[in-house]
C-alpha cells in the first residue's frame, strides 16, 4: 500500500518534472565565464562563485554567471586542449597549466608571473586520516612502511593528488636518510607494496577508505580530510599531520585565447584577482585551504596549524623533472610497482 | 543371484521415474539460485536506490530534483534522446530495408558497421569525436575558425549518444524483415501500389511491433549512457551535463542522498523501459495470428 502509493507519487513527479522541464531554453547575452577546475574544489568553488558575482554586479552592474567544470586535473587540462572554452583554470599542479600552454598556446608562457605568490592564491598540504582514536598508533610517515599497516591512496598515473603523496613520502624519505636517493627510493617502495586498492582520484580514494571501511590511513589533501570530516563528522575519522609534509600550490590562470575570443577577459582576471582578497580567501579558508594572506591565515590558526613544509622545486627540482623521472612510463613509480616484496 | 534377476526390473522402473523426478528438484534448485542471483543483484540494488533516495525524506527527495542543475540535466537528456531516437528510427529502418529487400556488394561489411557501436567501448566513442572535432582534431581548427562548437557541447554529447545508440532499431529489425520476407511487398506492388504506399501499408505495419521495441532500447540506452557522453560533455554545470553525469556528480560530492534521487528518475524510467517492452512484447503476440499463417503446434 505504501509502496505503491510512492511508486504513483514518483510517475506523477517524473510528469511534472518534465512539464517543468520542457519550456525553458538557454538563455543568452548574459555575461557568462567558465571556470574549468579539478575535483576537490567543487565546494570552494560553489560559494565563491556567488561571492564574486555579488561584487561584480556592484562594481561594474553587470551580471555575470560563473559556471564550473570539474573532473581529474589531468583529464580537465586535456579538455581545454581539445577545446573546452575555459575563460579561467584552477588546477592542481603548474605542470598542467604548462601543459595547456605547451599545446596550441592557449595560455602565455609566462602565466605564472602574472599573479601573486606563483599564482596560487592558496596552499595545500599532504595529511593523513586514520580511524578515530587513531588504534594503529601512526603519526609519521615511517609508521606507513610498518609491517601490516594497510595505506590508502589513488594512483599517481591518474591522480595529481597521489603524485603529491607519492613525492611528500620520498621527500621525508630525503630528509631521514640524509639524501640518500637509493633508501629513499626503498622507503617509497615500501609503502607502495601497502597499498591494496589503487583508486583512479582523490575523492574515489577517500570514499574507498571512509565509506567502505577499507585500510588503515589514506594519504589525501589536508582540504580533502578536512571536508570528509566536515561530511562525514568528527566521530569516524580524524586527522593526523607529519613531521614534515609537501606544499602544494594550486595554481591559476586565464585562458589568454579564449577569453581574447570572448571578449572576457577583463571579468575574467577580475574573477583570479578576487581570490586574493580578503573576502575570497576568507571563502577560501572555510573550504579547507590554507589561505596566503596572514591575517585571514592567523584567524583560521586553529584550523591549520604551522607545518614542516617543503616544496617540490627545493627538494625535487620542479614539476618537469618529478615527471620525468618518477610517473612516466617506465619510471620510477612503475619500476617500484613490479619490485617484488624484500625477502 | 536370483535376487538380482528379480530385482532388475524394479530397479529399472525405480530408475525412470528417478530419471523425471531428478529434474524437478535440479529445477527447483536452479529456480533458487536464479531467484536469489535476481534478488540479490537486481532487486536489492534497485530497491536501495530508492531507501537511499527517501533516507532524508520526501522534501530532500523533491529538492534534488527541483534544483536547476538537475533540471538542466533533465532537460539536456530529454533533448539529446528526441534527437538521437527519430533520428536512429529513421536510420533503422533504412538499413534494415536495404539489407533485407535489395542485394548488393559490401552488404556483409554494411551489417558489420551497423553493429560496430557495439563492438567498441563507449570511451572509444566518445574519443572518436574528440579526435575529430577537438581543437587539436581533423576538424577542429576549421570549425574553431567559424566558430562552431562541437565537442564539450550540446552538438558533441546528441553525436556520441547517436552513434552508441546507433545499432538498436536495425538490429531489431533486420531477423524480422529476413523472415517475413519480400513477397507481401513484391504483391502490393504488382497490384499497382506506389512505394510509398507499400511501405506505409504493408511494411511498416508488418514491423511495428518490432520497431518500438527497438525504438524502446534505443530510447532507454540514449537517456542512460554515461561513458561516450562522459568524454565528450565537459562536464559544465547547468549545461552540459546529462542526467548519468549529475548523477556521478552529486555522488562525489557527497549528497548522496540527492544522488540516489536523481538516479531514481533513471530507474524509474528503466522500470517504465521494461513496462513498455512487455506491454509490445505482449501485443506483438496477440498480433502474429493476424499476419502470419504459421501452421498450429509449430515452434
Amino acid at each position: 500500500m505504501k509502496s505503491s502509493t510512492t511508486a504513483i507519487g514518483q510517475v506523477a513527479l517524473l510528469a511534472c518534472i518534465l512539464v517543468t522541464a520542457l519550456p525553458t531554453s538557454i538563455q543568452a547575452g548574459e555575461l557568462t565565464i567558465l571556470n574549468v577546475s579539478y575535483d576537490p574544489t567543487r565546494e570552494l568553488y560553489q560559494e565563491f562563485n556567488t561571492a564574486f558575482a555579488e561584487t561584480w554586479k556592484q562594481s561594474s552592474g553587470q551580471t555575470v554567471t560563473v559556471r564550473q567544470s570539474h573532473g581529474g586535473a589531468a583529464k580537465q587540462a586535456r579538455a581545454v586542449i581539445d577545446g573546452l572554452e575555459a575563460d579561467v583554470v584552477t588546477l592542481a599542479l603548474a605542470y598542467d597549466i604548462d601543459e595547456i600552454h605547451r599545446h596550441g598556446e592557449l595560455i602565455a608562457r609566462d602565466w605564472q608571473s602574472r599573479l601573486p605568490n606563483n599564482s596560487s592564491p592558496y596552499t595545500s598540504t599532504i595529511v593523513f586520516l586514520v580511524r578515530k582514536g587513531n588504534p594503529r598508533g601512526i603519526h609519521d610517515w615511517d609508521d606507513l612502511a610498518r609491517p601490516g599497516i594497510s595505506v590508502i591512496t589513488p594512483n599517481p598515473k591518474t591522480s595529481g593528488g597521489a603524485r603529491w603523496n607519492y613525492l611528500a613520502a620520498w621527500g621525508f624519505a630525503l630528509r631521514t636518510f640524509d639524501n640518500d636517493d637509493a633508501k629513499a627510493k626503498a622507503f617509497v617502495g615500501e609503502i607502495i607494496r601497502h597499498v591494496p586498492v589503487w583508486d583512479s582520484g582523490a575523492r574515489g580514494a577517500t570514499t574507498t577508505f571512509v565509506q567502505r571501511g577499507i585500510g588503515d590511513v589514506l594519504l589525501t589533501w589536508e582540504n580533502e580530510a578536512l571536508l570528509a570530516i566536515e561530511k562525514i563528522g568528527n566521530d569516524r575519522v580524524e586527522i593526523i599531520r607529519p613531521s614534515v609534509s609537501i606544499l602544494a600550490e594550486p595554481p591559476v590562470a586565464v585562458v589568454d585565447k579564449v577569453v581574447d575570443a570572448r571578449g572576457t577577459r577583463e571579468v575574467a582576471t577580475a574573477y583570479l584577482k578576487f581570490l586574493y582578497s580578503n573576502a575570497g580567501q576568507e571563502i577560501v579558508a572555510r573550504h579547507h585551504y590554507r589561505p596566503r594572506t596572514t591575517e585571514i591565515l592567523a584567524k583560521y590558526k586553529n584550523k591549520f596549524p604551522p607545518m614542516r613544509l617543503f616544496t617540490i622545486d627545493e627538494v625535487f627540482g620542479g614539476w618537469d623533472k618529478a615527471q620525468a623521472r618518477h610517473f612516466a612510463d617506465g619510471g620510477v613509480f612503475d619500476q617500484l610497482l613490479r619490485t617484488p616484496p624484500a625477502p | 543371484m536370483s535376487t538380482l534377476a528379480a530385482g532388475l526390473p524394479a530397479r529399472t522402473t525405480r530408475q525412470v521415474r528417478l530419471a523425471t523426478r531428478e529434474p524437478i528438484l535440479l529445477r527447483a534448485g536452479v529456480a533458487i539460485v536464479a531467484i536469489g542471483f535476481l534478488m540479490l543483484f537486481l532487486i536489492v540494488p534497485l530497491v536501495a536506490i530508492f531507501v537511499e533516495a527517501l533516507s532524508s525524506g520526501l522534501g530532500v527527495y523533491l529538492a534534488a530534483l527541483r534544483e536547476p542543475d538537475a533540471r538542466s540535466a533533465i532537460r539536456l537528456t530529454l533533448l539529446t534522446a528526441a534527437i538521437a531516437v527519430p533520428l536512429n528510427m529513421v536510420f533503422g529502418v533504412a538499413a534494415a530495408w536495404a539489407v533485407t529487400r535489395f542485394d548488393f556488394r559490401g552488404k556483409g561489411i554494411l551489417i558489420t558497421l551497423i553493429d560496430m557501436p557495439f563492438a567498441v567501448s563507449p570511451v572509444i566513442s566518445g574519443l572518436i569525436y574528440v579526435l575529430l572535432f577537438g581543437l587539436h582534431g581533423w576538424l577542429g581548427p576549421w570549425l574553431k575558425a567559424q566558430d562552431i562548437q562541437i565537442i564539450f557541447a550540446v552538438p558533441g554529447i546528441v553525436l556520441a549518444t547517436i552513434f552508441v545508440t546507433f545499432p538498436f532499431v536495425a538490429r531489431e529489425l533486420i531477423p524480422l524483415m529476413q523472415s517475413q520476407g519480400a513477397e507481401e511487398e513484391e504483391s502490393a506492388l504488382v497490384l499497382g501500389a506506389s512505394g510509398w504506399q507499400t511501405f506505409l501499408r504493408v511494411t511498416l505495419p508488418n514491423i511495428k511491433w518490432a520497431l518500438l521495441y527497438g525504438v524502446i532500447l534505443c530510447n532507454a540506452r540514449a537517456m542512460g549512457e554515461f561513458g561516450a557522453v562522459s568524454v565528450v560533455s565537459g562536464h559544465i554545470r547547468g549545461l552540459t551535463n546529462t542526467v548519468p553525469l549529475h548523477v556521478e556528480i552529486l555522488y562525489n560530492e557527497y549528497n548522496f542522498a540527492a544522488a540516489f534521487a536523481v538516479a531514481s528518475i533513471l530507474t524509474l524510467l528503466a522500470l517504465l523501459t521494461l513496462v513498455a517492452r512487455s506491454l509490445v512484447e505482449w501485443k506483438s503476440r496477440r498480433a502474429v495470428p493476424k499476419h502470419a499463417t504459421l501452421p498450429e503446434g509449430e515452434p
